[in-house]
């Protein structure tokens, strides 16, 4: 099967408008008569179902939380980016696309990216509209901030709660259409297999989480919006209930992988403290705009920080980096860390961490402007670490934190299977081998409001539909493998608890497909998750019955599959022979350490097809760069 | 800080389903690091059931940092326990004392009942949000942000009450099991903003017929919402909701 991208033709400033001109349009009296299943609440899923249901669908929305509101998009902190250029600073669209591009170390479609940043604006207004209490200046207008990767401000923030506050805008768009009776919602229900019928996505099998059902859905088309995967990493900055059990088994029906090893540790979470840990917690990026990060000049120095002069620290971000300085995109942020934690310089005591440190910016600035922009992060610190950040610098350290990869959509955001569309960080699209901060909730809403709602119309328009009911033999079957699956997880009863077998693939997946990878290392990973998987299935314990609410055997499957995904990040990884982004290859570093890309061979897009277990064939999606000649990534 | 070990008896709430009849059972956490989490300690007593081959205590949580709203259970009496201003996820084990017995039980409201052990079913909250908690605009159709300036004071307040996760710790807090700060931050939210009045009036009375039929109780000022609300909701707000309120109910009876 060869890859289209449809990308459509002409100048990257008409692309798409030119292809919302060309979409064929579904008329308003025969949108009911569709049916869209919207898998997943965060921002891409919420704002999706709302919009589509505005537009006159019916739509079904399933989500595991007890309500659309608790998805992961709420723990974002820092903001949203967009190009309005309000502050005068030189922004613009084609700024925004260049800057989105280049962070990506050029390994995302130039259409994709550029089609972001043209709808960023859009998104603004609309969560403006929505009542999305923004931080605003004392004229009354939008304030905004800078990120890591930009040499200006596009920031738009609410607090430290840019994530809660934007869903919660999404979250009422989609209440107020579940109030007038077009989204049927289902909360509490886990997607476990999806139908395919004639080729087409025509529904899923998900588990009601409260009585333990296998429960049917039909549809002309499906919608996963269902998150990242760091959780792989068993330690990450997500959500706990995080996973990748919906997109997994729609890449074993036949949706491509695309870029699998494509992860992003992000350089600000706070480092681990003790060995009971159930996950890291993110200090938002934005801190980066006043926190300037150090460590000492002497290796193993175990003086107090506030003890440590001026003149022996190294604030090694803005030595090494002076251009961007403490702002330099995470994947340099987080590997700059870990060097320098590597080499003896790293400070607690693990000598796992560096300091973050503000008594510069609350002298410049003061306490009370400090604690404006970041009062409940550093509360959040102290609550968590019992130090105060207001006289004591932070200390983090990089963690597992998002997925550039994902299902392998095409322009149109629908995967290899038709019918199949998938959106937010659920599909691998717009971020190339490193995302920027503050765009992923950009691209979870452009998606979800501005993009899925046209093209999802071009693919009902342009098929013809077979009646399909729950009743179809494809749904029977796919219900009873999922049944299947169940009961062989219960009844393994063997002696490893579910998370101690997750536990154990995260510190493999940490220490080989991690921050930095070689060829040795993955080989032996490889080996290593086949073995675990193997002993898993074996031998992990699940105690209780699947005809009740049960969270072990949540976490089981979702633990299979992670088990699966594991081995593919590697293998990805294993012939990825090059550094980009997140991706670095110890094998492919320049003589100071920094990524070596090799555009000759890899510019490409790596999407991997399933066969069967440990065996995945690949298809290259080439990348061609018209407008931005890639370059090498520089910072300094 | 200097993390210690700490040994603590629980007595915890199981009860196997909505129906079941509920009682307290005893679990020891042994060996627990004062810098662990609250709910790092459940998760170790539960590792050790499930390693028996027994079910673990069923309880609620994904964010683990006090914004998801997912957590929230009754320990030693309070809401989210003993510490003003916090989630459940985000208390920490060095606020117990070697040898302590913690008490751990659901939310306990008419309007949440019990599903299991201490998950309880919050839906009620959605459904008063589906009946008004918003500002009807479809996608596409909003003016340029900065057309619609916002004093910062106002931004600011509407951000404070915003800033509500739909936990029900003040509905668990409350003798009535009223919803009051609840649905008042979100009528605050809307109230204060200029995109938010068009619908000033509707919203306000759908919301509240929605809490008064889905069993809530009523508003008797005591007070016990604000003191548990994790994210320090006023109660000032529920005073903005009855004056809301009223002036809705008298423009409406002007308007007949
Ligand atoms: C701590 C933190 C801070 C962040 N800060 C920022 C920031 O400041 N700026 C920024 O741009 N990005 C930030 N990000 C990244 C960003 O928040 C996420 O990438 C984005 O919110 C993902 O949104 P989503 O809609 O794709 O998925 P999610 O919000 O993860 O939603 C997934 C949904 O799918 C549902 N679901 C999943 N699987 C199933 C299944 N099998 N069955 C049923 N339902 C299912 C879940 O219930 C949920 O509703 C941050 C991420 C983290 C972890
Ligand atoms: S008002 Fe406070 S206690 Fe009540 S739901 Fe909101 S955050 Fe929770
Ligand atoms: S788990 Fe999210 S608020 Fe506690």
């Amino acid at each position: 099967m060869a890859l289209e991208s449809k990308i459509p033709a002409g100048p990257i400033q008409d692309k798409w408008t030119n292809h919302k001109f060309n979409l064929k349009l579904v008329s308003p009296a025969n949108k009911r008569k569709y049916d869209i299943i919207v898998v997943g609440t965060g921002l891409a899923g919420s704002s999706a179902a709302a919009s589509l249901a505005e537009l006159g669908y019916n739509v079904i929305v399933l989500t595991f939380h007890d309500s659309p509101r608790r998805a992961h998009s709420i723990a974002a902190q820092g903001g949203i980016n967009a190009a309005k250029n309000y502050p005068n600073d030189g922004d613009s669209i084609y700024r925004l696309f260049y800057d989105t591009l280049k962070g990506g170390d050029y390994r995302a479609r130039e259409a994709n990216v550029y089609r972001l940043a043209e709808v960023s604006n859009n998104i603004i207004d609309q969560c403006v509209a929505q009542g999305v209490p923004f931080a605003r200046e004392y004229g009354g207008l939008l304030d905004n901030r800078s990120f890591g990767g930009a040499q200006l401000s596009r920031t738009f923030y609410a607090r430290g709660q840019t994530g809660q506050q934007l869903l919660l805008g999404a979250y009422s768009a989609l209440s107020r259409q579940v109030g007038l009776g077009r989204v049927k919602l289902y909360t509490r229900r886990e997607m476990l297999g999806l139908v395919v019928i004639d080729g087409m996505a025509r529904g899923v099998v998900a588990r009601n989480l409260v009585t333990g059902e296998l429960e049917r859905f039909a549809g002309h088309a499906v919608v996963l919006a269902t998150g990242g995967y760091s959780r792989v990493f068993y330690l990450s900055t997500n959500a706990m209930n995080c996973n990748a059990t919906a997109i997994w088994r729609a890449h074993k029906k036949g949706a491509f992988f695309g870029n699998p090893c494509f992860t992003q540790i992000h350089p600000t979470s706070l480092p681990l403290h003790h060995e009971q840990q159930s996950k890291l917690t993110l200090m938002s990026e934005s801190l980066r705009n006043d926190g300037r990060v150090w460590v000492p000049k002497q290796k193993g120095d175990k003086r107090h920080p506030n003890d440590i002069p001026e003149d022996e620290r190294d604030y090694y971000l803005e030595r090494m980096y002076p251009s961007y300085g403490n702002l330099t995109p995470r994947d340099i942020a987080s590997r700059a860390a870990k060097r320098m934690c590597d080499e003896g310089y790293g400070v607690g005591e693990t000598g796992q961490a560096v300091y973050l440190d503000f008594s510069d910016a609350i002298k410049r600035l003061g306490k009370k402007v400090i604690e404006e922009r970041y009062g409940n992060l550093f509360q959040m610190y102290e609550m968590i670490t019992g130090d105060n950040p207001y006289e004591v610098p932070m200390k983090i350290y990089p963690a597992p934190h998002y997925t550039m990869g994902g299902l392998w959509v095409d322009y149109n955001l629908m995967s290899t299977i038709p019918g199949l569309f998938v959106i937010g960080e659920a599909n691998f699209s717009d971020h190339g081998a490193n995302r920027l901060g503050a765009s992923a909730l950009m691209q979870g809403l452009a998606d979800g409001y501005f993009i899925l709602p046209y093209t999802i119309g071009d693919y009902l328009a342009s098929h013809k539909f077979i009646p399909v009911k729950t009743d179809h033999e494809e749904f029977i079957k796919e219900e009873n493998a999922q049944k299947d699956l169940i009961k062989r997880l219960i009844s393994i009863n063997g002696k490893r608890t579910v998370d101690d077998l997750h536990r154990e693939l995260g510190k493999i997946m940490w220490d080989y497909v991690g921050m930095s990878r070689n060829a040795e290392g993955l080989t032996k990973a490889i080996q290593m998750i086949g073995d675990l998987r193997e002993e898993f299935w074996r031998n992990v314990k699940v105690p209780g019955n699947d005809a009740d609410l049960n969270q072990t055997l949540e976490r089981a499957g979702r633990v299979a599959d992670f088990m699966e995904l594991g081995e593919l990040m590697a293998r990805d990884a294993l012939h990825r022979n090059e550094s980009c982004g997140g991706h670095f290859r110890e094998e492919y570093q320049t003589e100071d350490g920094e990524a070596k890309r090799d555009d000759e061979n890899f510019a490409y897009v790596a999407a991997w097809e399933f066969k069967a277990l440990g065996e995945w064939v690949l298809h290259k999606e080439p990348l061609v760069f018209e407008y931005v000649k890639p370059s090498t990534r520089s910072y300094k | 800080m200097s993390s210690k070990k700490l040994n603590l008896t629980l007595k915890v709430w199981r009860q196997p389903g909505p129906n079941a009849k509920g009682e307290f059972k005893t679990y020891y956490a042994k060996n627990i690091s004062s810098d662990a989490s609250f709910l790092e300690m459940l998760d170790i007593v539960n590792e050790e059931l499930e390693a028996k081959g027994e079910e673990p205590i069923a309880y609620e949580h994904d964010c683990r940092e006090g914004i998801c709203g997912t957590c929230g259970m009754v320990i030693n009496g309070r809401p989210h326990g003993p510490l003003q201003g916090i989630t459940t996820c985000q208390l920490h084990m060095r606020h117990f004392k070697d040898g302590d017995v913690i008490y751990i039980e659901p939310f306990r409201a008419r309007a949440f009942p019990v599903i299991k052990d201490l998950i309880v079913d919050r839906s009620a909250f959605d459904k008063i949000i589906q009946a008004g908690g918003f500002i009807s605009v479809n996608t596409g159709s909003a003016p340029e942000a900065n057309s619609i300036p916002v004093k910062k004071e106002n931004a600011d307040l509407a951000m404070d009450a915003a800033a509500c996760i739909g936990c029900g710790a003040c509905v668990a807090a409350c003798p009535n099991a009223s919803a009051m700060l609840f649905v008042s931050a979100k009528v605050s939210h809307l109230a204060l903003l200029p995109q938010g009045l068009p619908e000033r009036e509707i919203r306000v009375q759908r919301m509240v017929a929605k809490m008064d039929e889905l069993g809530f109780g009523n508003c008797s000022n005591i007070g016990a919402c604000e003191a548990e609300c994790p994210k320090e909701i006023k109660i000032t707000n529920i005073a903005r909701l009855n004056r809301e309120f009223y002036r809705a109910k008298f423009l409406s009876n002007v308007e007949e």
